[in-house]
């Protein structure tokens, strides 16, 4: 075939194009679904209890990814800023990635536990209040109630895509969102044995109402701490 | 781990030649005899004249 | 149109707007309901203008063909407009960073919800309205016909400026996919890839009944972006819905593989949106204002397999250090390299069209434009093979240095070639002899310039500076700064790059007073541009 039949055909170069760029991402992008060492074998790792779920989409609708990264790369300073890096494990029931790219704010991929719930409510009301020096924007209107029109059809819809929610997950779900955040409720105990290492608490400090605000505390206090580092092994897990 | 070396080597070494061959191609292609009357012509394509119906 | 088609797409737009009413009864959510509103208020428009430009009289008879310019005069148009736009949320964004007051923090006003909107309203919108316009108007001219299936061609028009309305509108409401440009949830996904579809029909089927034997150049880019973009588009895209009546879903991938696929996707959105795309336009109008031919043809022959080829594999260099493979970044980082040589091709190809008409330079501020734009791209294709340098990786990334270069190239490379083609644009397309004021041209010209390079350098400095604070230790083995304080000395250079981009947009308004007036039928009787020079050298 000459090129001057290329130039001349219009399909040939809409086929050949085509054809060109497809290679680069097959090869590049298909070994990571078979390869078995893409993600580490780790203990820990659960899907998000449905309180936190919501905390995640709360997260993701105001953008909290395009200033703070979930993804503590193996260096010195970041290991002593943020604690461990981050695992493949460790972001694999996320759909999708939330490591972000940019950190006008800190890393938040190892947040969960230091802070305080209060501390949490307080800064995401108004950061400047805690933190002199901090441009984050306040969102104090996430003090207004959660609203969910169906929670299962969420874990329903993360099932579908591979994340193992057990049947008893899904039928419980409307729930366990509300137990997760009501310590004295019925529910509270169930939540903490659906889903291992999930805080019960009254995250937002008004007992009476689920707020927006209790679910992104609750997927923030989670952050980085599920994954078990007393078992994990860097050297078999080497790529 | 098998299947990344495999791979690798793979990559390393005919993915390496066939990039190489598949770019000397092109080069040859673009440069071989007599594409440069033709090219010249081509290159003039955006020059003539604009209406549609003078043609 | 002919009645059957008109009927055919009445009733296409009837039915669209019972779905769209029922679908917004039917809603989970308010983005949801109010998006299917906007459907149905858009399919209403269309059938009324169906109906009111129905005409069952026989079609002309066969007069002198025209090429479809209407079309490209609203792509010139809506260009400006979302340019405006975008650059002025950009401005906006910008202070808030400064100045954290300026969030309001009420829900559609934070940083985090425009700051998609800045992104599409610059990329998708400015840029995506450039490309369709100027690939209009490139591919009738190149081939020597109108438009293939020109009611499908407004279709592509209107369908992505709803497109538009409705990821704008899903931003402000907190509705988005969390993948970087690549925000808009699933069922704006899937109004996009139909306009999409139409706009590859009608672009691909207007190559095929052309009268030149052979497909200049610039349509071999415009062709390859339109299918890649088609591609990635539809790839990354991939999710389920909560329900098919909710505006969220969770996107098909997870973790570490929706990450390879997003930069996949988000790299070659550079590499064949903002790059392709606007190579093709490099590729006809500065060999137009030039009045000469292409430097080396051969070598844009080579420019575009091996830029198409190069870029697809670089993504992963937007994660270098992450979860992903080591493999994987490493290949990243060759391919992003490599591409650095026909990068540099292409610009010297541009660059060299001037060859012999250097003078031109001094007269002719839209050719300057033309110029600085390819210089422009020079420098970011360089400065990007040098960031995907894993080591260089390790401090650039996270930091504002990314920033300064995504703006360098696309205030630099992009906005500046669509300046230039508008300019060149806009005279042709209205009958008018030339631009209402060539000086303003050269106004515009030069705040756009001392913007970018106010822009790039001080998110030069500030990004290096932060990455080495945040990596800073003492003597005694302990970091130096907390994150807070690494924070409060960006406070100066984000003052400094609001100034940037605020200069950038009023360049941008003193383009769109000079097009309103030319539009008009005013030209101003001007200083010859090279005295104007002359004088201020």
């Amino acid at each position: 075939m000459k090129h001057s039949t290329i130039e001349k055909n219009g399909s040939i170069l809409l086929v050949l194009s085509l054809l060109v760029v497809t290679i680069g991402g097959i090869v590049e992008i298909a070994p990571l679904f078979y390869l078995e060492n893409t993600i580490e074998k780790v203990k820990g790792m659960r899907p998000y209890s449905p309180l936190e779920l919501m905390g995640q989409n709360i997260y993701k609708r105001e953008g909290c990814n395009l200033c703070h990264s979930q993804m503590i790369r193996p260096f010195k300073d970041e290991v002593e800023r943020y604690g461990h890096y981050s695992l493949a494990a460790e972001s694999m029931y996320d759909h999708p990635f939330v490591w972000g790219s940019k950190r006008t704010g800190p890393d938040l991929a190892r947040v969960g536990g230091r802070y305080s719930d209060e501390w949490q409510r307080e800064h995401l009301i108004a950061p400047r209040n805690l933190v002199p020096e901090s441009v984050m924007p306040g969102y104090p209107f996430l003090m207004q109630p959660l609203k969910v029109h169906d929670i299962k059809a969420h874990l329903i819809a993360n099932k579908t895509l591979g994340v193992p929610y057990t049947k008893e997950q899904i039928d419980n779900a409307a729930v366990d969102l509300v137990s997760q955040a009501n310590p004295d409720s019925d529910g509270a105990e169930d939540v903490e044995a659906r889903y291992p290492k999930a805080l019960v608490r009254d995250f937002d400090g008004k007992p009476e109402t689920l707020t927006e605000m209790d679910a992104l505390i609750a997927y923030l206090q989670v952050l980085g701490t599920l994954v078990d580092f007393s078992t994990y092994d860097a050297k078999a897990n080497l790529r | 781990m098998e299947t990344y070396t495999a791979m690798r080597a793979f990559a390393d070494s005919w993915g390496l030649l066939y990039m190489v061959l598949i770019f000397l191609g092109i080069c040859v292609f673009a440069f071989r005899p007599g594409s440069k009357k033709i090219y010249d012509e081509q290159a003039r394509i955006p020059l003539n004249e604009e209406t549609l119906n003078n043609d | 149109m002919d009645p059957i088609s008109t009927i055919a797409a009445a009733a296409a737009a009837l039915l669209a707007i019972i779905l769209a009413l029922y679908s917004s009864a039917q809603a989970h959510d308010t983005v949801f309901a109010v998006h299917m509103m906007i459907f149905a208020i858009a399919g209403g428009l269309t059938l009324f203008y169906l109906v009111r430009n129905c005409s069952f009289k026989k079609a002309k008879a066969d007069g002198p063909q025209m090429y479809d310019d209407s079309i490209v005069r609203y792509g010139v148009i809506a260009t400006l407009f979302w340019g405006i736009i975008g650059f002025a949320v950009g401005v906006l964004i910008a202070s808030q960073l400064a100045f954290p007051a300026l969030n309001f923090d009420l829900p559609w006003t934070n940083f985090g919800r425009l700051r998609p909107l800045h992104t599409s309203a610059v990329i998708f919108a400015f840029g995506g309205n450039a490309l369709i316009a100027t690939s209009f108007y490139v591919v009738q001219r190149t081939c020597r016909t109108p438009l293939a299936f020109g009611g499908l061609a407004w279709f592509v028009f209107w369908g992505y400026q709803l497109f538009i309305v409705l990821a704008a509108t899903g931003y402000v409401l907190g509705s988005t996919q969390a993948k970087e440009y690549a925000e808009p949830e699933w069922h704006v996904d899937l109004w996009l890839t139909v306009v999409w579809v139409a706009y590859l029909i009608v672009f691909f089927f207007t190559l095929l009944r052309r009268k030149e034997p052979h497909i200049y150049v610039a349509n071999w880019f415009y062709l390859a972006f339109i299918v890649t973009v088609a591609m990635l588009h539809v790839v990354n895209g991939l999710a389920v819905p909560v329900s098919f009546f909710s505006s969220h879903s969770y996107a098909a991938f997870s973790g570490v593989q929706s990450a390879l696929v997003q930069w996949w996707y988000g790299h070659n959105a550079v590499g064949f949106f903002l790059t392709a795309g606007f190579l093709g336009m490099m590729y006809y109008f500065v060999p137009k204002q030039a009045n000469r031919p292409v430097y080396s043809y051969r070598l844009s022959i080579i420019h575009f397999w091996a830029v198409i080829f190069l870029y697809i594999w670089a993504g992963p260099h937007h994660l270098h250090y992450t979860a992903l493979p080591d493999w994987a970044q490493t290949l990243g980082m060759v391919f992003s390299i490599m591409l650095w040589m026909p990068s540099w091709g292409g610009m010297i190809n541009g660059l060299m069209t001037l060859s012999g008409a250097w003078d031109k330079l001094r007269t002719d501020p839209i050719l300057r434009m033309m110029v600085a734009s390819i210089a422009f791209y020079g420098m970011a294709t360089f400065e990007g093979p040098l960031m995907s340098i894993k080591a260089v990786n390790s401090l650039s990334h996270y930091t504002d240095w990314t920033i300064g270069h995504v703006h360098s190239g696309a205030l630099g490379w992009n906005a500046l070639v669509s300046f230039g083609a508008l300019y060149f644009l806009v005279p042709k397309l209205w009958g008018r002899k030339e631009l209402y004021s060539l000086r303003l041209v050269n106004w515009h010209f030069w705040t756009a310039m001392m913007g970018i390079v106010i822009y790039a350098s001080s998110m030069w400095v500030s990004g290096i500076m932060q990455g080495l604070m945040w990596r800073e230790y003492n003597n005694e083995g302990f970091l130096v700064y907390s994150f807070a304080e690494t924070v409060v000395r960006m406070h100066p250079f984000y003052v400094i790059r609001a100034l940037g981009g605020l200069m950038f947009l009023i360049g941008g308004v003193i383009m769109v007073y000079n097009v309103w007036r030319t539009i008009r039928g005013e030209a101003k009787v001007d200083q010859p541009v090279s005295q104007v020079i002359t004088v201020g050298a």
